[in-house]
């Protein structure tokens, strides 16, 4: 997509989400800050943008000109500097440099153009904290849309149209949950729109508020237009500082511009948005429990129905959405919702944004269409496993969710095939395991989150969560016994029947599946003391590799516990029995002398060989 | 830190918090509703919720004690002790465990000689541990004074909290001390070595 030659478009963009910002991108923005007001008048505007979804090459600088746009990837202020000179001083790209273009390959092309950017179109391109340019790129002709031409029920049925459903992780029909609020007799209403993420190791919903906040409050108006509310609630995590500021600016933007408050836009609809931040319980998420927690209770869930569209806050219908969905919404009224229909499975339409990380070499944000397989996400868009390790599973849905093992990885991302294989789509975290991941270890850190989070209201999660994490701990230990596997099954199910929310009811997943797909490793753990993944620490000793050591002495003078001696310049010696295996050593040393070994094998091949498992990692 | 007189002065009519919360309740109701914003309010002042306050704030907004307290029992965001100068806030979210959290928590719980979630003895750092800072592409990621570090390992934890990185101190800032310490991208250290940790 070549671009006209126009003289006036001249921008420099500096991602500054938080991730780019912990990366370091404040002193580079700062940077051409200071230099380009010193270039001859209106040669590059700079604009501050959110996330572009590159996590992993941060900062990022998009350069855009008459030839086109360079995205460069990594900028330091190094780097910054000759970009200044080279590129917007002297119109000569700094070609090596580029992550994407379209003008050039770049060196990460692919994870761009794989994708299908709608949600996040913006992102990344537009600056959070200005409206104005929220609207030039689109924003509210949705909502002047309909405003202007549709009652509340065509903008239902335009949801159902574009088969819209909630990317909160349950995926029920946005049009269902509307119309039922809509009809629910009671009044005021209220929207609520969930921001709480609490699923560890997802930051989808952080991004999109920080890059591009309006799309969310433009889905939260049509949302109370369509069911008849004037007044919405936007419940976000307190860890997220940044988003909750873009969003109060993004408010009060909005209503001097009259896109909030009374009479809004002169359709004689008034809608008012207001803040509560969360105070830190992952059950908050639910929605009874939000809504709770809205009221300043305690955040505990409680027995549905009644749904919060019949009785939600202060016992008033209230229709509760994920922040992706109500961004959703906004997209679908601006674009037209063929552009959803035409997108996606049979069932589940649109495309689904998620939060890439783990062990794969490119992590970050990506929007791709329901549908694709889960191979094509890790390899064509994720780039493969980092350090070219054996690809062996991935995770969705956090806590509630499950592994899915990579001789799985053909499985089509939508609800459907997601559940099928005991997993869910979850609300969009996908975390990538490699070989060197020890699926027992996984299983009792979610479990140690949900015993952590669970509100102690119903017995079974309360008390169950605990006995199935004090079992893998066990089991991590080297102490495991014969029948606990059978133990862990059981009680999961029990803790899946006897919960009253979605907590309990899914804290048994990531262990029952881990047990389903990956049973030879906890046998490994439990019959042979031994942890395939060298991970737990009670099953593995450190030993130093007697040819790679080159006696630097670095390791001993940072062991805690004076577990390492030896002369210079020769091979120094790791006594076992002093090791706590704190890591120290190994991430210090400069030549990968140190190695762990899982116990029971033999010792020269154990490093290579600690996985008697395919070049996949398959374990089936 | 003030004693309990002083603090309770903050409550006073004229007293600095006393202003912040009468606008809260002005804005919400006494009731129920502003429970958790006025916590939020005394902790963003104390840096904790003092428990000798919760009488003198159930009176004005109308709660009773005990309900406060559950409330700040409930949440994990509340505090009911005084933290140390300096909060490291160390993310065990998934992506952070994968790639080693625990080792950096061993590693700083060592050096600082206190366990996670406590205060050393010479008040001058809390370690407390949080799910997901929504870096996870930076794995494994701490905050201090929340500023966020990432691509550590155990021993670049340390030497960041060591070398100062992201404290308060008032006029160099922590600029040179993190670029000299973690690298030349100022919090992210260049090369993470793949996995080795996790
Ligand atoms: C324990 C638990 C945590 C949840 N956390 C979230 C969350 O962080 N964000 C979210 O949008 N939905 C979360 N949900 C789902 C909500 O209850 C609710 O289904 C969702 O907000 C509905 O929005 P949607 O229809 O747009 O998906 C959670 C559910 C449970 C049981
Ligand atoms: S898991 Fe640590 S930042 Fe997300």
């Amino acid at each position: 997509m070549k671009r006209v030659a126009t003289a006036k478009k001249r921008i420099v963009r500096v991602g500054l989400a938080s991730c780019g910002i912990a990366a370091g991108a404040r002193p580079v923005y700062n940077f051409f800050c200071s230099e380009l007001a010193k270039m001859p008048e209106k040669s590059f505007t700079l604009i501050r943008t959110g996330c572009i979804g590159m996590c992993f090459c941060e900062p990022l600088v998009e350069v855009e000109d008459e030839e086109g746009v360079y995205l460069y990837g990594e900028v330091d202020l190094e780097k910054a500097r000759r970009i200044l000179e080279e590129h917007l001083g002297a119109g000569r790209p700094c070609n090596d440099w580029v992550v994407y273009s379209d003008v050039i390959t770049g060196r990460e092309q692919d994870y761009l153009t794989r994708q299908h950017r709608i949600l996040l179109k913006n992102s990344g391109k537009i600056d959070p904290e200005d409206i104005g340019s929220y609207v030039k790129a689109g924003g509210y002709r949705g909502l002047q849309k309909v405003l202007a031409s549709l009652t509340p029920e065509e903008v239902i049925a335009t949801l159902e149209e574009s088969g819209l459903r909630g990317r909160g992780g349950a995926g029920f029909p946005t049009f269902l949950k509307w119309r039922f609020t809509r009809q629910s007799p009671g009044a005021p209403k209220y929207v609520v729109c969930n921001a709480d993420e609490g699923d560890p190791g997802a930051f989808m919903d952080r991004s999109i508020l920080e890059s591009d906040p309006h799309s969310v409050l433009e889905g939260m108006i049509i949302a109370g237009y369509a069911i008849g509310s004037n007044e919405g609630y936007i419940y976000i995590r307190a860890e997220y500082p940044l988003a909750v500021q873009r969003l109060r600016l993004a408010i009060a933007q909005m209503e001097e511009r009259n896109y909030l408050g009374e009479n809004i836009l002169g359709s004689g609809f008034s809608f008012h948005i207001h803040i509560r931040e969360g105070a830190g319980a992952f059950v908050c998420g639910e929605e009874t429990a939000l809504l709770a927690s809205i009221e300043g209770k305690r955040g505990m869930p409680r027995p549905r129905p009644p749904y919060p569209a019949q009785e939600g806050r202060w016992g008033k219908p209230t229709g509760i959405n994920n922040v992706e969905t109500l961004a959703n919404v906004a997209r679908i009224f601006e674009l037209g919702p063929e552009v959803y229909k035409n997108c996606g499975t049979e069932k589940s339409k649109g495309t689904k944004v998620f939060a890439l990380a783990g062990k794969v070499r490119r992590s970050g944000l990506i929007e791709v269409p329901m549908g694709i397989s889960i191979r094509e996400i890790v390899f064509a868009i994720g780039g493969g496993i980092a350090g070219d390790k054996p690809f062996k599973a991935v995770q969705t849905g956090g806590p509630s969710g499950g592994c899915i093992p990579a001789s799985l990885a053909e499985t089509p991302v939508d609800y459907e095939s997601l559940a099928e294989i005991g997993a869910i789509m979850g609300s969009g975290g996908l975390l990538v395991m490699d070989d060197e991941t020890c699926m027992v270890d996984v299983a009792r850190f979610f479990l140690n989150f949900t015993t952590e989070e669970s509100c102690g209201k119903c017995t079974f999660c309360r008390n169950g969560t605990p006995l199935m994490l004090a079992t893998l701990d066990r089991i991590c230990r080297g102490k495991g016994r014969p029948g606990d596997l059978k133990r862990l099954e059981e009680l999961g199910e029990a803790i899946k029947d006897g919960s009253l929310c979605g907590l309990g009811q899914t804290a048994p997943n990531p262990v029952l599946t881990t047990i389903r797909y990956f049973r030879d490793e906890y046998d490994a753990h439990i019959n042979e003391k031994r942890c395939p993944a060298r991970i737990c620490k009670d099953l593995i000793v450190y030993r130093i590799e007697t040819e790679t050591c080159t006696g630097c002495g670095l390791c001993t003078r940072i062991c805690p516990v004076q577990a390492i001696s030896g002369e210079r310049r020769r091979p120094y010696h790791l006594d076992e029995t002093v090791c706590i295996r704190c890591g120290l050593c190994l991430s210090t040393c400069h030549f990968d002398a140190i190695i762990t070994i899982s116990e029971g094998q033999d010792t020269h091949t154990a490093d290579t060989n600690a996985n008697t498992t395919t070049a996949s990692g398959e374990r089936e | 830190m003030a004693g309990t007189a002083e603090k309770v002065a903050y409550l006073q009519p004229g007293g600095p918090l006393r202003e912040r919360i009468d606008q809260l309740i002005r804005r919400l109701g006494r009731g129920q509703e502003t429970a958790i914003p006025v916590l939020q309010e005394i902790q963003k002042e104390f840096g904790y919720i003092p428990p000798e306050l919760l009488p003198r704030v159930a009176a004005l907004t109308g709660l009773c004690g005990s309900e406060l307290y559950s409330i700040a029992t409930f949440y994990s965001q509340f505090r009911l002790h005084p933290i140390g100068e300096n909060l490291i806030q160390v993310c065990h979210g998934t992506a952070c465990h994968l790639a080693g959290a625990e080792e950096i928590t061993a590693a700083l719980r060592r050096e600082l000689g206190i366990e996670e979630g406590d205060t050393s003895p010479d008040q001058k750092y809390t370690i407390e541990k949080v799910a997901c800072l929504g870096c996870c592409s930076l794995a494994p990621v701490i905050t201090i004074n929340g500023e966020t570090f990432g691509r550590l390992t155990p021993e670049k934890a340390v030497r960041l909290v060591r070398g100062g990185a992201g404290q308060k101190k008032k006029e160099t800032q922590n600029k040179k001390g993190v670029e000299d310490k973690a690298g030349p991208q100022n919090n992210v250290s260049p090369q993470n070595k793949e996995g080795r940790l996790s």
